[in-house]
Formats: structure tokens, C-alpha cells, sequence
């Protein structure tokens, strides 16, 4: 029996490990993929206290080998449901715990479109600062109009030969200094008032169907798509029990979710700011709040 | 032993052989990689039937683009010289165990 399992091993769930392994609590890790989350695709953090310059993966690292060496025990296994008497699901295991924290974060958001998931790493991505370097002289496209969709292109428009900016709106919802730069480029070519209608390609992409607001059709040829079209929680495993909103995050009040016992830390809970100090932020409460529930029950 | 690093000269020779023969496509920069390499580091022992050798995307630009290679983690299982599987992204010990078992 472990007095806590934390379902994801992104800084909020990496936080209240050490929180609560610090208060000599029995905790288990359970990651589906690796640890860390969304920051080890970062090249460079520049707004985590303490370190001027850091690459995503040391940052995750040495967070990771702190729970470590505090006696933290991960597990990498995909969770497939959580029950009202805090037991955890896993597609091999099942774990008995007093309370759990939800961590799980939040995914690249897809288009939904043919083609877009058989072509991921053929020509689709979700992340230019790891895959862009394989488009080196060559035409893509990014899609989204946020500041993720705007850095993209400006990185991109450093390695490739020309970068189309494809967003449905008039105007960019990223920041106004980076959309300036973004015009002044000559090999970005930003397409305003469309959308991705089709993906075409057999083993690799080789172009992509937009629709205008005047619903004329384009044709572009391109090599890659890197998708910037926002994030979205993955709740499906605990929405028969836990309240969410209309768009899948935890609603939860400072980090209690509907069900006692069970908490929530990071992105994946309804909330304005995310970013990696207030993930680390709810991981400290959740796991004050678990402290106090495990002693309310005299656990 | 630390997993060896092939080129673009020595790379056709080591994936002809008859053993299996996995290969780990990476980058310095890329953090899943890094993640990745430590996962192999810690299952070689295990897996004496197939041998693991690693390729830098930076170093090999030919041979990524060779075998497709377009996001990186990517490992390749070759026997024979030939791909017997292709999968990209961090796969955890489990994982690997069986993507090595053909």
C-alpha cells in the first residue's frame, strides 16, 4: 500500500514527490512515456529560478535524480483508470494507494486529419526545435497562430528554404514583437484566413490541401508540418469519476479535485498560467493537501 | 561497454552482418535521446543476441536521410543489411526488450 500514487512525472508530479518524500511517505511514479514532460523538448529554459540558461532535459534530470536520491520509486507504465478507493490501474498492474495526484499534463492538439497520424515523423510534426533540423534546405509549413506557431516559423526560417505560416485568423494571438520578425523574414510566407483541409503524401508528406475563408483551394508542396495548434489534457482514464470541464482539464479548488483523496497538479487542471514554476507550485500543494488528508484519516 | 558510435564509412560494413543488429539514430541536442541512450545502456546486458551500435543525425546527415530518419529518437533493427523494424520516439526497457525480438 503507498500512502500517495502520482500519475505523471512532469515537474508538478516530480514537485510533490519530493514534498511528500521529504515528509517519509511511501510514494510510486507512475510515467507512461518518459520523465521530465514537455520541458525535455525545450532547448533552453530561461525563466526557472536559479538558472539563467538550462536545456529542458538537465532541468528534468536533475529534478528526476533529486526524487531519486530521496527514495522516490518510478514506474513506467500507461494508467488506464483510477477507482473511488484510490486503487490505480495499469495496463499490467494494480496499485493500492490512500490518496493519488493527477499530473498528467497536457498533448499537442492534432488536426484530426487523415494521414496526420501514419506520417508523424515522416513529415508531421509537433515539435520544431526537435525534428526541424531534418528540413534543412527544404520547403514546410507550420500551422497555429500562438506564440508556439510564430517561434516555430522564425526557428524554421533559419534551417529551411521557405516556411509558410498558415493560420485561420487575421491576426496572430502570439506576441506582437515576435509576429514583426516574422514579416521581415523573406522566406516566410504567412497565409492568413485558412486551415489545413488535407494532408497528402504515401510514405513521407509531400503536400498539404488550405482552404481560404472564400473557400478557394491551395496546393502547397512541402516536406514538412509542424502542428503548433495548442495542447489538450488526456483525461479519458479518470473522467468517469473526476469533474472536468467542457474542454477535459480537472476542475479542482487549490488542487482538490471533486473526490477526496485524490489531487491535481500541473497543466492538466483548469487554470490561466502554465508554466513550469506554477506546475512546480501545484506540486507543493497537492502535496500539502495530501499531508493533510492522510492525517485527517490517521493513515 | 560504452555502445559505439558508427559513420558514414564503417556503417553499410556493421549492418550486413547476420546477428541483429540495432541502431540507435540520435542527436546532442535532443533530450528524449538522451533518455533513450540511458535506457540502452541499462538493457545491453540483457540482450546479448543483438548488438547496438549508435548513428549522430548530425555527424551521418546521408544515412538519416538515407532510412528516412525524420524525428529522432529512431531505432532501426537491421539483419542482413536489411530494416526488419522501424520505430521513433522514448521507449521505456520493457519496450525495447520486445522491439528487439523478431
Amino acid at each position: 500500500m503507498y500512502d500517495t500514487v502520482i500519475i505523471g512525472s512532469g515537474i508538478a508530479g516530480m514537485t510533490s514527490a519530493i514534498y511528500l518524500l521529504r515528509a517519509n511517505k511511501k510514494v510510486l511514479i507512475l510515467e507512461k512515456k518518459s520523465y521530465g514532460g514537455q520541458i525535455i523538448d525545450s532547448l533552453e529554459v530561461e525563466n526557472y529560478p536559479g538558472f539563467s540558461n538550462i536545456s529542458g532535459f538537465d532541468l528534468a534530470t536533475s529534478i528526476y535524480n533529486q526524487v531519486k536520491s530521496l527514495g522516490g520509486e518510478f514506474k513506467y507504465e500507461e494508467v488506464i483508470s483510477i477507482t473511488e478507493d484510490k486503487k490505480v490501474i495499469t495496463r499490467k498492474n494494480q496499485y493500492k494507494s490512500k490518496s493519488i495526484i493527477l499530473a498528467t499534463g497536457v498533448v499537442p492538439r492534432k488536426l484530426n486529419l487523415d494521414l496526420e497520424d501514419k506520417l508523424i515523423g515522416k513529415g508531421i510534426s509537433y515539435c520544431a526545435t526537435c525534428d526541424g533540423g531534418f528540413y534543412k534546405n527544404q520547403e514546410v509549413a507550420v500551422v497555429g497562430g500562438g506564440n508556439t506557431a510564430l517561434e516555430d516559423a522564425l526557428y524554421l526560417s533559419n534551417l529551411c528554404k521557405r516556411v509558410y505560416l498558415i493560420h485561420r485568423r487575421d491576426q496572430f494571438r502570439g506576441e506582437d514583437s515576435i509576429s514583426k520578425l516574422l514579416t521581415e523574414r523573406e522566406n516566410i510566407e504567412i497565409i492568413y484566413h485558412s486551415t489545413i483541409c488535407k494532408i497528402n503524401g504515401k510514405d513521407t508528406l509531400s503536400s498539404i490541401d488550405i482552404l481560404n475563408n472564400q473557400n478557394k483551394k491551395r496546393e502547397i508542396p512541402v516536406k514538412g508540418l509542424f502542428i503548433a495548434i495548442g495542447r489538450v489534457p488526456n483525461n479519458h482514464y479518470c473522467s468517469n469519476l473526476i469533474q472536468l470541464d467542457q474542454d477535459g482539464y480537472i476542475l479542482s479548488e487549490d488542487c482538490e479535485t471533486n473526490v477526496e483523496g485524490i489531487f491535481v497538479a500541473g497543466d492538466t487542471r483548469v487554470k490561466k498560467v502554465r508554466q513550469l514554476v506554477t506546475a512546480s507550485s501545484d506540486g507543493a500543494i497537492a502535496a500539502s493537501k495530501v499531508l493533510e488528508y492522510l492525517n485527517k484519516r490517521e493513515y | 561497454m560504452e555502445i559505439i558510435e558508427l559513420s558514414e564509412d564503417n556503417f553499410k560494413e556493421r549492418i550486413s552482418s547476420d546477428k541483429k543488429i540495432l541502431i540507435d539514430f540520435y542527436a546532442v541536442w535532443c533530450g528524449p535521446c538522451k533518455m533513450m541512450a540511458s535506457v540502452l545502456d541499462s538493457i545491453k546486458e540483457e540482450i546479448k543476441d543483438c548488438e547496438i551500435y549508435k548513428v549522430n543525425v548530425d555527424e551521418c546527415p546521408n544515412l538519416a536521410r538515407e532510412y528516412g530518419v525524420m524525428s529522432i529518437p529512431n531505432l532501426i533493427l537491421f539483419q542482413n543489411g536489411k530494416v526488419v523494424k522501424n520505430e521513433m520516439g522514448f521507449k521505456t526497457a520493457e519496450e525495447l526488450k520486445e522491439f528487439v525480438e523478431v
